[in-house]
């Protein structure tokens, strides 16, 4: 039982808001949300304007920016789409980075609670399972055969009811999860990401933007836009799955080896984890931008 | 059992093609460096870029024994 280890690879429900099921990694990433929205909310008030002197948070706020500013203008060339595109990768950047490091923090997946709800639904299923030896005992001193082959089934199904209710009554809920360790955070992310690609694309070419998917002229081409348009279905699976593959497979990494040998070992792999996670943002952030530059230019073009 | 034969397919086959990649990534990487150690630092952003890329078919077939394994 020690060295049972505790992997789900979906979150799970922490407590329910009304009809709004609360997942553990929606709460994770609802509290680094707001820790980004207080940071930046800090700096915006310690911008000063009376005397012309530099505060240190803005001076790390524009650090931040300078440098996203000048990797987005290496992918764009362009200044005036550069300022367009940056909002959206400073904010999936520092989102998903803040997301993949505060999975990495004590507490996350190991503090929880047993979940208890099933407790009811098994007393039921407790007292079902006492209730059908007697109905069974009775038949078979009413009417031999039939009946008794029936109440015996009933009553295994009863058993394996209860085994399973047993089984689900263990199971361990941590009260918190990386939020990019959630399939659904990433897809979100995702999907996002490839619907600004066709707004930016609209916003750009204008209608023409729809050649690159409806394009008639010859057989190839019809043949080219039929693969355009499955490959931004594509995109979208391979960006949620890269990330969440990512994240997940870190945390099952950190979990095993922390459970062969805890002590010292796992210290590299955590190292690892960051530099795996500040990568996967990097990526995730810079493809969108990419994505984003190849859907402002036309067609024909290049 | 037959799961865990997939599981074990799956991670053994999956892994053949990034190990590979992988491979040949950083052999190139290096090859460049040593021609040109000026160009070290850019060489090694887009080398980490290639090898996240690589890394992430690595974790598709991950992914897929998780799923067999877990769900």
């Amino acid at each position: 039982m020690a060295t049972e280890l505790h992997i789900s690879i979906s979150a799970e429900r922490v407590f329910s808001f009304g009809r709004l099921n609360v997942s553990n990694s929606m709460l994770a990433s609802i509290i680094v949300s707001s820790l980004l929205i207080l940071f930046f909310v800090a700096v915006n008030r310690s911008l000063n304007t009376k005397d012309k002197k530099i505060r240190p948070l803005q001076n790390l706020a524009e650090y931040i920016v300078e440098g996203f500013y000048g990797l987005v203008q290496e992918v764009t060339g362009n200044h005036q789409k550069t300022r367009f595109f940056l909002p959206f990768f400073i904010t999936f950047f520092l989102f998903i980075i803040m997301n993949n490091w505060f999975g990495l923090l004590p507490g996350f997946g190991t503090i929880g609670f047993v979940e208890s709800e099933t407790a009811t639904e098994h007393a039921v299923l407790l007292q079902k399972e006492i209730d059908s030896p007697v109905q069974t005992v009775q038949a078979a001193t009413d009417q031999p055969a039939v009946a008794t082959e029936e109440e015996v089934i009933v009553a295994e199904n009863a058993d394996v009811k209860e085994e399973t209710s047993e089984h689900a009554k263990k199971l361990f809920v941590p009260y918190l999860r990386a939020g990019t360790a959630d399939l659904n955070t990433t897809l979100a992310l995702s999907l996002f990401t490839m619907t600004m690609v066709q707004v930016v694309g609209i916003k750009y070419l204008g209608f023409s933007y729809f050649k690159k998917f409806f394009n008639f002229k010859t057989p190839i081409t019809i043949f080219v836009s039929i693969l355009e348009a499955v490959s931004e279905f594509a995109k979208i699976i391979s960006f949620s799955f890269r990330l969440f593959g990512n994240i997940f497979a870190g945390e099952v990494l950190l979990m095993v080896i922390g459970a062969l040998i805890p002590l010292l070992v796992p210290m590299p792999f955590y190292g690892l984890e960051i530099f795996v996670g500040f990568i996967q943002a990097l990526v995730f952030s810079m493809l969108s931008v990419v994505f984003y530059n190849v859907a402002t230019i036309g067609h024909d073009e290049h | 059992m037959n799961t865990e034969l997939a599981i074990g397919l799956l991670m053994g086959l999956g892994m053949l093609g990034p190990g590979i990649g992988l491979g040949f990534l950083v052999g190139k990487a290096l090859e460049a460096i040593g021609r040109n150690p000026e160009a070290t630092s850019k060489i090694q952003t887009n080398m980490i870029l290639g090898l996240a890329f690589t890394e992430a078919i690595a974790i598709y077939a991950l992914v897929m024994a998780l799923i067999l394994k877990f769900v």
